[in-house]
C-alpha cells in the first residue's frame, strides 16, 4: 500500500482546482446558464430587446407541424447508428487483416491510419468532389458506366448514404487504431491453446479474440455514437447543407443553422438544452448501467 | 540646434500620426471581389490625410453579419460591416444599433442628394418614404446566360436569345434534343425564380408593398401566375430539360460544363462566366409571361450595402462620411463596377462607363442595368423587405426539393413555403412592433 499523505492546510486542494473550476464554469457552466435563459425569450440578435415567451420556444418545436424536430431527431439517431454499425465493423476487419503475419503490415496500418490526420470537413469535402453529381468523378462514372441516376441533391437515399459512407471513413482509422492495440493485447498463449484444442478460426476469433475485445469494443461504441450524434456537423455543412429538404438535417446541424445563421437565438438556445438534456442522459446511463458491466 | 530641431520633426509628426482617424469596414468579399475592396479603400486613404479605412475580410455573409453583432454586443463593433441584402430587415429593425445613412450625412454637412443614385438600387435600402438607411455597396441582379455555341447547335439563333417563358421552354428542349444533357438549370431559386419573378411581372412577392410599408406584411407568392410557373419548371424538371444543380449558386458548373445551355444567375458571376466558359456565352433579360399585364416591369437587385453601427465618435462619423461621399464618386462607381461586374450605383457612372466606351467588350453588364431600368418602380418592384428572410428562403429552398423529390405537389408546396414564412414574419413583428 502506498504511504497516505495528510495535507496540513486546509484551503490547498481547493487552490489547486481552482483553474480547472473557472474553465469549467467560463466555459460550461456560464454558457449553458445563458442558453437556459434564452431559451424562455424572443430576442433581437443585436440584444436591443427581449420578449419573455416562456415555453413557446420549446413548445413549438414539437407541436408545430412544420417544424420537423422529431423527424431530425430520428434520422440523427439511425444517422449516428448506422457509422457507428458501417465504422466499425470495417475496421475491425481491417484491424483483424493487418495483425496477421503478412508481409508489408507497416505499409497496411500506415496507410489506414493517416485519414485521421484529415479535418472532418475536408474529409466533407473529398466526398463531396468524388459525389457531386454536378462535379464529382465517381457521380459521373456511376451515371454513364452504370446508369444509375446518382443525384443526392434531390434524392434522400443517396444524400444519406454518402453522408454515412464520408463520416464512417473519417472514423475509420480512429477505430483501427484502438482495435489493433486492442489484437496486441490479446495474450497469444490463449489462441494457441485455442488452436491445440482444435478450435476453427472463425470459432477463435468469436469465442475468445472478440470476447478479450470486449472493453475496446465498448468504448469505440460510446466513441462513435457520440462522433455520428455530435461531431459530424462538418461533414453536414460541408456535403448536404441539410437536404435534399430537410432530410438530412441532424440536431447538432438545425441548432447551430437557426441560431448562427438565422439568427433565431431563442428558438437555438431551446434546442441546446434540449441536447444538453440529452447528452447529460446519455453520461448517467453509461455510468450508471453499462460501465459496471465490462471489465476494462 | 539640431536636436531641437529633430524633436519638433519627430513632435510633428507623431501628431501628424494621432490626427488621423481609422475606421475598421468588415466585409465579405473573396477573391477577385475583395481585392478590389482593398484597392478602393486604398485609393481612398492615399486620396486625403485625415482618415484611413481599414477593410477586414470576416468571412461569409453571414459570418460577417455575425461578427458584426457579436462586436456590438461586446461594444467592439467596426464603424463600417457590409451586410447582404436578406439582413437588410433585421438591421433596420435593430433602432438602436445602427446610424442611418442619411442621418449621417445630414450631421456631417456632407453634400448628399439620394436623387444622384440609380432608384430601383437605393430604394431597395430606404424607408417608404425615401430616407437611406444604408450605402448600396455591391448590387447585382438576376439575368439569363445561353450558350451560343449550343444555340447554334441546335438550330437556334444564337443572336436571338428567347424573350418569353413560352419560347425559352422550347428553346431548352431543343437543346436537350440536339444532345445535350438537358435545357437549363437556375441558381438562387428564390432570389430569382420567385422575388425577381413577382418583380418581372409587377405582381406582389409579399403584401404591403412587399414589406415595405409594414411588419404587417404577409407572403403572397402562392398565385396562381406562380404556381404556373413552378408547375412548368416542375414539368420540366420530369422530362429531363430543367436540370436541378443545387442551393444558392451550385448550379453554376451545369452551365460551365455545357451539360445545359441555358442558366439563370447574378451578373455579379458574369466574371467568373468569363473566366471559366471555354464557349461563347451571351447574357440577357429574364423571361417574362407576354399574357401577364405590364410584364415586363423590371427586376429587383441583390448583393449587399454598408451599414454604420451607432456609438462611434464624432470623428469617426466624418471618417465614414468621407469614405461614402467617396466611394460615390462617378470614377469610382465606374473603377468598381468595370472590375467587379457589380452594378454602377449612381447614374453618372453608368454614363462614365457607356462613354468609355467599355460594353461594346461587356454588352452583358449593360443589359442587366438595362433590365433593372426598364420601366420606373412599382411597389411590386422597389425591392423587397423582410424580416428573418433568410429563414423564409432557406424554408423555400427546402419545399422546392421536396417537390422535386415528389414528396409535396407544386401548388402544396407554394402554399407551405407562404404559411411557414408567415410564421417567421409574424415572429418578427412580435419583437418589433
Amino acid at each position: 500500500m502506498a504511504k497516505q499523505y495528510e495535507i496540513k492546510a486546509k484551503w490547498l486542494p481547493y487552490f489547486l482546482v481552482l483553474p480547472q473550476m473557472i474553465i469549467v464554469f467560463i466555459f460550461f457552466f456560464w454558457p449553458s446558464a445563458q442558453a437556459i435563459l434564452q431559451s424562455f425569450y424572443l430576442q433581437d440578435p443585436f440584444g436591443g430587446k427581449t420578449i419573455f415567451v416562456g415555453l413557446s420556444n420549446y413548445i413549438a418545436l414539437f407541436t408545430n407541424p412544420d417544424s420537423d424536430y422529431l423527424y431530425s431527431f430520428i434520422i440523427s439517431i439511425v444517422f449516428a447508428l448506422s457509422i457507428t454499425l458501417l465504422s466499425m465493423t470495417v475496421s475491425l476487419f481491417l484491424a483483424v487483416q493487418a495483425h496477421k503475419k503478412i508481409h508489408f503490415t507497416t505499409f497496411y496500418k500506415t496507410m489506414l491510419t493517416w485519414p485521421y490526420a484529415v479535418a472532418t470537413l475536408v474529409a466533407g469535402v473529398i466526398w463531396l468532389f468524388m459525389f457531386n453529381p454536378n462535379v464529382g468523378v465517381i457521380a459521373w462514372i456511376l451515371k454513364h458506366n452504370f446508369g444509375i441516376p446518382w443525384d443526392y441533391l434531390l434524392n434522400f437515399q443517396h444524400a444519406f448514404i454518402l453522408l454515412t459512407l464520408a463520416a464512417s471513413w473519417k472514423q475509420l482509422a480512429y477505430n483501427f487504431v484502438f482495435f489493433m492495440a486492442g489484437l496486441q493485447s490479446v495474450p497469444e498463449t490463449l489462441v494457441e491453446a485455442a488452436i491445440i484444442d482444435g478450435a476453427s478460426p472463425i470459432r477463435r476469433f468469436w469465442q475468445i479474440i472478440f470476447g478479450l475485445l470486449a472493453p475496446t469494443t465498448f468504448y469505440l461504441l460510446v466513441m462513435n455514437l457520440v462522433f455520428g450524434f455530435f461531431e459530424t456537423f462538418p461533414i453536414v455543412h460541408g456535403i448536404t447543407a441539410g437536404g435534399p429538404g430537410k432530410s438530412t438535417s441532424i440536431l447538432v446541424y438545425k441548432v447551430w443553422r437557426d441560431g448562427v445563421v438565422n439568427l433565431d437565438l431563442g428558438g437555438s438556445s431551446a434546442q441546446s438544452v434540449i441536447l444538453m438534456i440529452l447528452v447529460i442522459g446519455l453520461t448517467v446511463l453509461q455510468f450508471r448501467f453499462i460501465e459496471r458491466r465490462i471489465t476494462y | 540646434m539640431k536636436k531641437l530641431l529633430l524633436l519638433v520633426l519627430i513632435l510633428a509628426m507623431t501628431i501628424g500620426v494621432y490626427a488621423q482617424v481609422s475606421v475598421e469596414f468588415w466585409h465579405a468579399m473573396t477573391g477577385k471581389n475583395g481585392e478590389m475592396v482593398q484597392s478602393v479603400c486604398d485609393k481612398f486613404n492615399a486620396s486625403q490625410k485625415d482618415y484611413k479605412v481599414v477593410p477586414v475580410y470576416k468571412g461569409s455573409y453571414s459570418d460577417t453579419m455575425n461578427a458584426g453583432i457579436a462586436a456590438f454586443r461586446a461594444k467592439q463593433a467596426p464603424a463600417i460591416i457590409q451586410v447582404y441584402e436578406v439582413g437588410t430587415a433585421t438591421m433596420m429593425a435593430a433602432k438602436g444599433a445602427i446610424k442611418p445613412v442619411y442621418q449621417l450625412m445630414a450631421e456631417n454637412n456632407a453634400k448628399f442628394d439620394p436623387k444622384v443614385y440609380i432608384p430601383t438600387i437605393t430604394s431597395y435600402y430606404s424607408t417608404s418614404d425615401g430616407k437611406m438607411l444604408s450605402m448600396p455597396f455591391n448590387s447585382s441582379t438576376a439575368v439569363m446566360y445561353y450558350n451560343k455555341d449550343a444555340f447554334h447547335k441546335a438550330g437556334l439563333n444564337p443572336d436571338k436569345p428567347p424573350v418569353t417563358w413560352p419560347e425559352f421552354f422550347d428553346a431548352a428542349r431543343k437543346l436537350k434534343a440536339s444532345g445535350m444533357e438537358g435545357g437549363f438549370t437556375t441558381n438562387w431559386i428564390s432570389w430569382i425564380q420567385l422575388e425577381n419573378f413577382s418583380a418581372w411581372h409587377n405582381v406582389p412577392f409579399g403584401t404591403k408593398s412587399n414589406g415595405f410599408d409594414g411588419l404587417d406584411t404577409e407572403l403572397v407568392f402562392n398565385s396562381p401566375l406562380h404556381v404556373r410557373h413552378f408547375e412548368n419548371l416542375y414539368k420540366l424538371a420530369k422530362e429531363g430539360v430543367f436540370i436541378y444543380g443545387g442551393r444558392e449558386n451550385k448550379a453554376n458548373p451545369l452551365f460551365i460544363s455545357q451539360r445545359v445551355g441555358l442558366h439563370f444567375e447574378s451578373i455579379g458571376g458574369y466574371g467568373s462566366m468569363k473566366a471559366n466558359c471555354k464557349f461563347n456565352f451571351g447574357v440577357a433579360r429574364l423571361p417574362y409571361y407576354p399574357d401577364v399585364p405590364g410584364a415586363p416591369q423590371n427586376s429587383i437587385i441583390g448583393g449587399a450595402s454598408l451599414w454604420v453601427f451607432n456609438g462611434k465618435s464624432p470623428a469617426e462619423y466624418k471618417a465614414v462620411t468621407a469614405f461614402f461621399t467617396y466611394i460615390s464618386q462617378p470614377e469610382i462607381q465606374a473603377y468598381w463596377h468595370q472590375n467587379t461586374g457589380y452594378l454602377p450605383i449612381t447614374n453618372a457612372a453608368y454614363e462614365l462607363t457607356k462613354k468609355q466606351g467599355y460594353y461594346k467588350d461587356n454588352p452583358g453588364l449593360e443589359v442587366a442595368i438595362g433590365q433593372l431600368l426598364n420601366k420606373p418602380p412599382t411597389k411590386n418592384s422597389m425591392g423587397i423587405r423582410f424580416g428573418n428572410f433568410n429563414i423564409i428562403r432557406e424554408i423555400e429552398d427546402q419545399v422546392w426539393e421536396d417537390i422535386l423529390a415528389d414528396k409535396i405537389s407544386v401548388k402544396d408546396g407554394l402554399d407551405r413555403m407562404v404559411r411557414e414564412g408567415n410564421a417567421k414574419l409574424r415572429e418578427f413583428e412580435r419583437l418589433y412592433k
